[in-house]
């Protein structure tokens, strides 16, 4: 095969992951030409549609950006405007969100991990076919992502687009009853985790190295989640209200997906981000058994980015448990947010990685401007990076094979691309 | 006959109602072992071909390769069932039909023209003959299922036509616009989610569009409802925003955000 001067690899609609995206390998000789990641999502145009609405419907209407991860547009859309609004919500109010958002976690990674990326790993075509083999290994995946949206279900109402959260907090608190039979669920979701991460430990990883900038939340004394400043390995801490200025995006045209970068670098956001810049930070239980899964502090594998979506599953259940044990009512399920003239800035990590969400408001509350980032935007050129790097050294391969193993660096980022598909372009590459 | 073949497509969406699916932990298993997955992209790599039994559509029309993608799909389909309020009412992103797609294009895209977008997003049932249409945004996991096992049982489902007060006083929810004053789209709602908001102490937000049969028949008296809205403090703008979020472009619903409007001026 090889002996062909050129080939064009296309997968016209890739599998198992969120959203509608294809991919194009052109190859001359023995280099490859262009690598493009095509995303046909249709763009939906939430930025514009979030313009003159209230400031208190974006955490309900930007949810509807991703079936897979609404809690990360809530959380990022109520910070946002709650920092417009000069309040910050703490204390076991913030405790609460962050109890949801770890549900999320769970729930999202065990997804990817046991029906979108695992039967990579195992040459199968989904995990329905891994029940035909292994039923009770499934049944624990599906367990465990059970017990993640049940804390959605408990703190949110549902799973998918949760309607019980709102500025200031929630419409309802939990009640002792429904947060004790979390708990019992959650015991039975740390074995599960270990097990899980035990077993994606095993897994072999094609070799590969990424080279990217990272950008992360990081907070001094914990993983960041649901607050946290940005940080790149390289640029550093920065302020979240620079972030436009950092993160440049710029429209390319095969995509409805801008692309964006960190100070000029192509960067990566998401686990292996997070695991870099903020492993240190776990509890040293949790980075005990992640190094028994043969995690250490660094991890530039993207392949085994499955290992750290294992091990955040794991930190989740058991920070969901802390703020369980250590929960007390607080006075009211949410502190009242006046409305107010001005600009915030909010961004939590979504299980695929950061995302950044700004607001300009108007006296009476009215949105003005709405500005989103979302994760696999961001992340667009390095799954491009990644795939030239990958593909030059597997030429060899026949097509259907390197297709296939090309979908498969793809899917080590879990890429939303429903997401991908709205955010707001600020700056115009036109070189 | 053979295992019938199931089909998910999507369209313009957000992957939440086909995502519901796979979050039928419960019975995932055994519905697999009783249906054949013939095309379902974000669950499988394998694809069978065309024909499918049952075919579940997300999303709404929104671009121009939509138009023809949907009518291969009701060729290839026997029964055809669209989940969720993109596929039946255009969904959120049906507010750009009140809108100027230029404009909003230039919100967000500096070169629009590399962009292929209808100026509206339109429901399924625009382009082909639908068999049934399920609410929600998103849908609801037990209707979901309801649909399934009706399917393979040969049999009508279930999915009543009614609002979601029934829901609250099965549910034994104290009403929260009669003892808070809290707006609430309940009286004109269609069931199915479980009356989850009132249960949680804020009002229907309406996201599964308005009441009424499949056909259209026993809709809202959404007239009925504007001077409750009123006294608990919905002004018309607001009342209109209400009905314009993710069912904005079912017909009761836009008729309802006309008449708040009209009243105002």
């Amino acid at each position: 095969m090889t002996h062909r001067t050129g080939r064009l690899l296309t997968v016209g609609a890739l599998a198992r992951v969120e959203g509608e995206g294809a991919l194009h390998v052109s190859v001359r000789g023995d280099r490859v030409e262009a690598v493009r990641l095509e995303i046909y999502e249709p763009p939906r145009y939430f930025e514009a549609l979030l313009r003159g609405r209230t400031y208190a419907e974006p955490p309900d209407l930007t949810s509807r950006i991703c079936g897979i991860c609404p809690v990360a547009y809530q959380m990022s859309a109520c910070r946002a405007i709650e920092d417009a609004c000069g309040i910050v919500v703490d204390g076991q109010l913030a405790q609460l969100r962050r109890l949801l958002y770890c549900g999320e976690w769970i729930e999202s990674h065990t997804l990817h991990v046991y029906l979108l990326h695992a039967p990579d790993f195992l040459h199968l075509p989904d995990a329905l076919a891994l029940a035909r083999t292994d039923a009770a290994l499934l049944q624990r995946g599906l367990r465990l992502k059970k017990a993640g949206n049940e804390i959605v279900e408990v703190l949110g109402g549902r799973a998918i687009h949760p309607v019980n959260v709102r500025l200031g907090g929630f419409h309802r608190l939990p009640t002792r009853a429904e947060l004790d039979h979390l708990a019992t669920v959650l015991r039975q979701a740390r074995t599960d985790a270990e097990d899980t991460l035990g077993w994606v430990a095993g897994f072999e990883f094609p070799p590969l190295t990424v080279q990217h900038e990272l950008l992360a939340l990081t907070e001094p004394d914990g993983y960041a989640i649901d607050s946290g400043t940005p940080t790149g390995a390289l640029a550093g801490p920065f302020p979240l209200r620079d972030f436009e200025h950092r993160v440049r995006e710029h429209q390319v045209p095969h995509s409805t997906a801008l692309h964006a970068t960190l100070d000029g670098q192509a960067h990566l956001t998401g686990p292996l981000a997070r695991w870099n810049l903020g492993s240190e930070r776990l509890p040293a239980e949790i980075r005990a058994l992640a190094a028994q899964a043969g995690l250490g502090p660094r991890c530039v594998n993207p392949f085994r980015s499955i290992v750290v979506r294992a091990a955040e599953v794991l930190w989740a259940v058991t920070e969901a448990q802390r703020i369980i044990e250590q929960y007390e009512p607080p006075p009211a399920p949410a502190v009242p947010v006046p409305p107010h003239a001005g600009t915030g800035y909010g961004a939590t990590e979504a299980p695929r990685g950061l995302l950044y969400h700004r607001y300009d408001l108007d006296e009476a509350g009215f949105v003005r401007r709405a500005v989103i980032v979302p994760p696999t935007a961001q992340n667009q050129t390095a799954i491009e990076a990644d795939l030239l790097a990958f593909v030059e050294p597997r030429l060899h391969l026949d097509d259907a094979e390197l297709t296939r193993q090309c979908e498969r660096v793809i899917r080590n980022y879990d890429p939303c691309i429903s997401c991908a598909a709205h955010f707001l372009t600020l700056t115009v590459d036109r070189s | 006959m053979g295992t019938p073949r199931l089909a998910v497509w999507k369209f313009s969406s957000c992957d939440g109602c086909q995502l519901t699916l796979l979050d039928c932990e419960d019975e995932l298993l055994a519905l697999a072992g009783k249906i054949e997955i013939g095309y379902f992209l974000e669950a499988s790599s394998r694809q069978l071909p065309p024909p499918y039994d049952l075919s579940l559509v997300e999303g709404s029309i929104a671009t121009t390769a939509d138009l023809e993608r949907i009518r291969r799909i009701r060729e290839q389909s026997r029964y055809l069932v669209t989940i969720g309020a993109c596929a039946t009412a255009g969904g959120v992103q049906a507010l750009r039909n009140l809108a100027s797609l230029p404009e909003y294009q230039a919100v967000v895209y500096a070169r629009p023209e590399y962009i292929d977008s209808l100026d509206r997003s339109t429901p399924i049932s625009a382009h082909v003959p639908v068999d049934l249409e399920l609410r929600g945004c998103p849908i609801d996991k037990r209707q979901l299922l309801e649909v399934i096992t009706a399917y393979l049982a040969d049999r009508k489902p279930d999915i009543p036509a009614h609002s979601v007060c029934f829901e609250c006083k099965l549910r034994g929810t104290t009403c929260v616009t009669v003892a808070h004053g809290t707006p609430c789209l309940g009286p004109v709602t269609q069931a199915g989610c479980g009356a989850i908001c009132p249960a949680y102490g804020r009002g229907c937000y309406g996201c599964f569009g308005p009441m009424g049969g499949f056909n259209g028949e026993g809709g809202p008296n959404t007239r009925a409802l504007l001077p409750l809205l009123r006294r608990d403090g919905v002004a018309e703008a607001d009342a209109a925003r209400l009905y314009r979020t993710f069912n904005a472009e079912a017909p009761a619903f836009a008729e309802a955000a006309r008449q708040a409007t009209e009243d105002d001026g």
